[in-house]
């Protein structure tokens, strides 16, 4: 099988929504990643008409936790003195399908809330005194309108069991289509019995091996859908026609390794299938002990998976990188936080507590107080005693949450360039601390020459004390690049920890000669150098690595991907230059 | 609601279910941490296991599952203040758990301040938190690594004391709160703060089995729960029901297993060579491998409990060392072989 036509591409798009029109619970959903445009908006329609259930939510980008979850009706309650409950929009979604706008962009609240539902097929809810636990099973069309690099989180996406790329077609290769919603009614009341056969199930099983997928999620999934097809071409027993299909829709997307097939040109092996069949049984492949007999169907199966693909992921399997699935708001080095609940308190607003901010009590009293001989004159006789007050009255507190960022200078002294790359960094930092006077950042130095490396400057605001821990700096040495790196990660750690951001700025040409216990050797020096860069990279913490040697040198280049960070070959390095790229840095986050 | 998969269905993942057996045996054991990739079935061991605790006597309309059997001082202050003398109503209930979910506030968390009653009737009553429903039982973090600073600190005080202090919007209440942690997570999304990683007292790592027979037997037996759970569960009913009578049976006798000294000696010998810090990770390596002893049914801890649980105990509470890279896990290893050795 080819990377496949348009014109298939699209088939393919189609039967993924017919089979998750069929079940679309039982699928998770599917991820729908394109642009918007007329095809989009085909897809979309299309959805609507074979949509089974007449019951489709769609939820916006910033839909609220008590839209969401439902909670008191607050009016009501107040006015009634009874508690009135509002059900939320994933409640209301039980049996149907929820349309999720931009997932690329969803809070990871939300998010956490429709996976939980998607798990469980209900919510549980622990709000605002009311535990209970409702149905909610639904099938999520997740629109992704992403960038390269930008996606739905991981969170998300590993929960939907399909995955259609509208992005390369145009409205002419989109062909109608010959399935209706009777043949999806008969696949939906069929395919929970459709067999599975053993061989069949061990294919699958040895195809998620192969491409390196280790969610149990996805192997599940993936059984469903194999049968879902099956049905929906009318059959009571799957075959290897449908495996391929669910292969290429539910998991191709979620490989992390290529399986041993001849490497270099995967494609045209796929256009034309070698004839032997011993091509997969390479030695050195770890899982071939575990697959003693490859079942017939399974080469060709990975092939049709590989050929889907999708280009980007393909590229940097070839590269032999891991994916990293980076989510555009998981993780928690956020660089701004708007808290509802924590920062300073920086006095109170007008608002409603369900939003999450929390309810200030003598204030919203305060509010009230006035109207009270009025309200008491309007109120029924009943409850003449008691304190009257309206939603309007609610207070809540209002607070600031910001997160600061804290640049970390970690300058190489060591050799003969060692006297201007200090000085243009003391430089720098000056620059940084006077422009972020009125902001909440702070700047720290950290100098690796001799034996070890040595923090001279620890997170700080304060402009005179920089310049009096900076004033007096010798140069030259040896380059113990492996502890001022591990330095680096300790200090990077501390910040994080603390709730502000770190950005490492590295000033050196990465040729590191000091091993970490303070001997020469260059050899060992780099590997520990490399290793420590492996662990700072795990804080996932932003990095430069700014090279100020006259001619750009590879080492470090290989320093900046180790540290998972920026490289820039600024063989003038000034001051004012490396502010402006720290700062520009900064606003990329 | 279907009913939750079985525990004893799970295929593979056997730290993972030994661990969080042990914590269902011996609460004192600490929390459980179980770091793995997606979808390996953290949060449905989890469910699963609910669904196996035993039951557990309470003070009946008791908000914070008082135990009746113990002294009074233990107990919340309603349970405190009705008159001593009275004897009070019992009920069971199955032991709690309860799922802190991601988002969650922190007035749900803790507890606060009873809006509708403040407003309505002008009385200044409390409404408990997740806390005080955990109290007794589990209280279950999945993402445990993403949650919110705010709660992590409210969630290590209270972890600590066992008891969780109020003091907000007027109110002032404390109640007791002695819960076990059972966090899950994907390693990938962060770190856990070291002061959290230290209030569990267990840690697995679970992955996704690397041979076809079991995933083979993951897709078997998850399409046979899904086309008939009844049926799927009543297939594993004696099974569940054998593994609840162990459960119960080894929470009696745990209390009752000896340790002899060379166990005490071989525990603290462990500690003192792979250096972990304090005595917490002896004191959880003796609870656990009590626990494991009472589950297998014998009276006395042997040296070979202590090694079959020190990889769970001791995993994350070894120093780590950025530049060595096998993993705590053979550390351990290379530890407990050397002093097999000797």
């Amino acid at each position: 099988m080819m990377p496949s036509s348009a014109s298939s591409q699209w088939a393919l798009a189609e039967a993924a929504l017919a089979a998750f029109s069929v079940a679309p619970h039982a699928l998770g959903g599917i991820w729908v990643r394109s642009p918007p445009g007329p095809v989009r908006t085909l897809f979309l329609e299309l959805a609507e008409d074979w949509q089974l259930s007449t019951i489709a939510k769609r939820i916006p980008l910033h839909a609220q936790e008590s839209r969401l979850l439902g909670g008191i009706e607050l009016t009501q309650t107040l006015a009634t003195g009874k508690l009135h409950w509002e059900s939320g929009l994933l409640a209301q979604s039980h049996g149907g399908v929820v349309t999720l706008t931009m997932a690329e962009r969803v809070q990871r609240q939300t998010i956490a809330h429709l996976c939980s539902a998607l798990d469980a097929g209900s919510l549980t809810l622990a709000r605002e005194g009311l535990s209970q636990t409702v149905p909610a099973a639904f099938g999520v069309i997740a629109l992704d309108e992403g960038l390269e690099g930008e996606q739905p989180q991981t969170a998300l996406t590993e929960r939907l069991g399909l995955r259609v790329d509208l992005g390369s077609l145009s409205i002419h290769d989109a062909l109608s289509s010959d399935i209706d919603s009777a043949n999806l009614r008969n696949a939906q009341a069929r395919w929970a019995a459709v067999a599975l056969d053993d061989a069949l199930v061990e294919a699958l099983a040895a195809t998620t091996l192969a491409l390196g997928i280790d969610s149990p999620r996805a192997m599940v999934l993936t059984a469903r859908l194999i049968k879902i097809l099956a049905a929906l071409e009318g059959r009571s027993e799957a075959i290897d026609a449908d495996l391929e299909r669910a292969v290429v829709m539910a998991l191709a997307h979620r490989s992390t390794r290529l399986p041993e097939l001849p490497p270099e040109n995967a494609d045209e092996e796929a256009r034309e299938p070698e004839p032997q069949d011993e091509q997969t049984e390479e030695p050195e492949s770890p899982d071939n002990q575990e697959q003693p007999e490859i079942t017939p169907p399974l080469d060709a199966v990975i092939e049709a998976a590989i050929a889907h693909i999708p280009p980007g992921l393909l590229a940097s399997l070839r590269q032999g990188h891991q994916p990293r699935g980076k989510s555009s708001s998981g993780g928690k080095s956020g660089t701004q936080q708007r808290h509802k609940q924590r920062g300073r308190p920086v006095g109170t607003e007008a608002g409603d507590p369900r939003k999450g901010s929390r309810l200030n009590l003598m204030a919203t009293l305060r509010a009230a107080a006035p109207w009270q001989t009025l309200r008491r004159q309007q109120a029924p006789a009943d409850r003449q005693g008691q304190l009257q007050i309206k939603p309007s009255d609610f207070r809540t507190t209002r607070f600031r949450h910001r997160r600061e960022s804290t640049t970390l200078f970690v300058v190489d002294a060591s050799g003969s360039a060692a006297m201007h790359r200090m000085a243009e960094a003391k430089g720098a930092v000056e620059l940084l601390l006077a422009d972020c006077y009125s902001r909440r950042d702070s700047v720290a130095l950290i100098a690796f020459r001799g034996d070890k490396a040595e923090l001279l400057l620890p997170p700080t605001r304060s402009l005179v004390r920089a310049k009096k821990a900076l004033a007096a700096l010798p140069g030259g040495g040896g380059t113990p690049l492996a502890h001022a790196v591990e330095l680096t990660t300790l200090l990077s750690e501390q910040i994080l920890r603390d709730g502000a951001t770190p950005t490492a700025v590295f000033l050196t040409d990465g040729v590191a000669n000091i091993a970490r216990d303070g001997t020469p050797g260059r050899q060992r020096a780099k590997e520990e150098a490399m290793t420590a860069a492996k662990h700072f990279r795990a804080l996932n913490s932003r990095a430069l690595v700014i090279d100020a040697s006259p001619r750009a040198q590879q080492k470090a280049r290989e320093l900046a991907d180790a540290l998972g960070g920026q490289y820039l070959a600024m063989p003038q390095a000034d001051a004012a230059g490396m502010r402006n790229i720290v700062r520009s840095a900064e606003a990329v986050n | 609601m279907a009913a939750p998969y079985p525990f004893t269905a799970i295929v593979a993942q056997q730290d993972m279910k030994l661990a969080l057996l042990i914590a269902a045996v011996d609460q004192g054991v600490g929390g459980v941490l179980i770091m793995g990739d997606r979808g390996t079935g953290k949060s449905t061991a989890i469910r699963a296991l609910a669904a196996l605790l035993p039951k557990i006597p309470v003070v009946a309309n008791c908000a914070y599952n008082c135990d009746p059997e113990r002294a009074t001082a233990g107990h919340c202050q309603s349970c405190q203040q009705e008159k001593a003398g009275s004897p009070k109503k019992t009920t069971t209930v199955s032991i709690p758990v309860v799922d802190l979910p991601l988002g969650a506030t922190e007035d749900r968390v803790i507890g606060a301040l009873d809006i509708e009653r403040a407003l309505h009737a002008g009385e200044k009553a409390f409404e408990p938190g997740l806390l005080a429903r955990a109290h007794r039982g589990f209280l279950y973090i999945d993402e445990v690594n993403l949650l919110e600073d705010h709660i992590v600190d409210a969630l290590l005080d209270v972890a600590a004391s066992g008891e969780n202090v109020v003091e907000r919007e007027g109110l002032s209440i404390r109640h007791p709160a002695r819960f076990v942690l059972v966090g899950s997570g994907n390693p990938e999304e962060g770190e856990l703060r070291p002061q959290l990683l230290d209030r569990f007292g267990l840690s697995v790592d679970v992955a996704t089995p690397q041979d076809v027979a079991s995933r083979v037997e993951i897709i078997r037996q998850r399409d046979r729960y899904e086309q008939d759970p009844d049926s799927f569960i009543k297939q594993w009913r004696r099974k569940e029901s054998a593994q609840r009578r162990r459960i119960e049976q080894a929470r009696l006798q745990v209390a009752l297993v000896s340790t002899p000294d060379e166990v005490l000696e071989f525990a603290a010998s462990l500690c003192l060579q792979l250096g972990t810090d304090g005595l917490r990770g002896e004191l959880t390596l003796l609870r656990a491998g009590r626990a494991l002893a009472a589950l297998n049914k014998k009276d006395i801890i042997t040296c070979d409990d202590i090694r079959s649980v020190a990889p769970m105990v001791l995993r994350h509470r070894l120093r780590r060392d950025p530049l060595d890279e096998s993993g705590s896990d053979s550390r351990i290893a290379r530890v407990l072989e050397s002093m097999e050795a000797s």
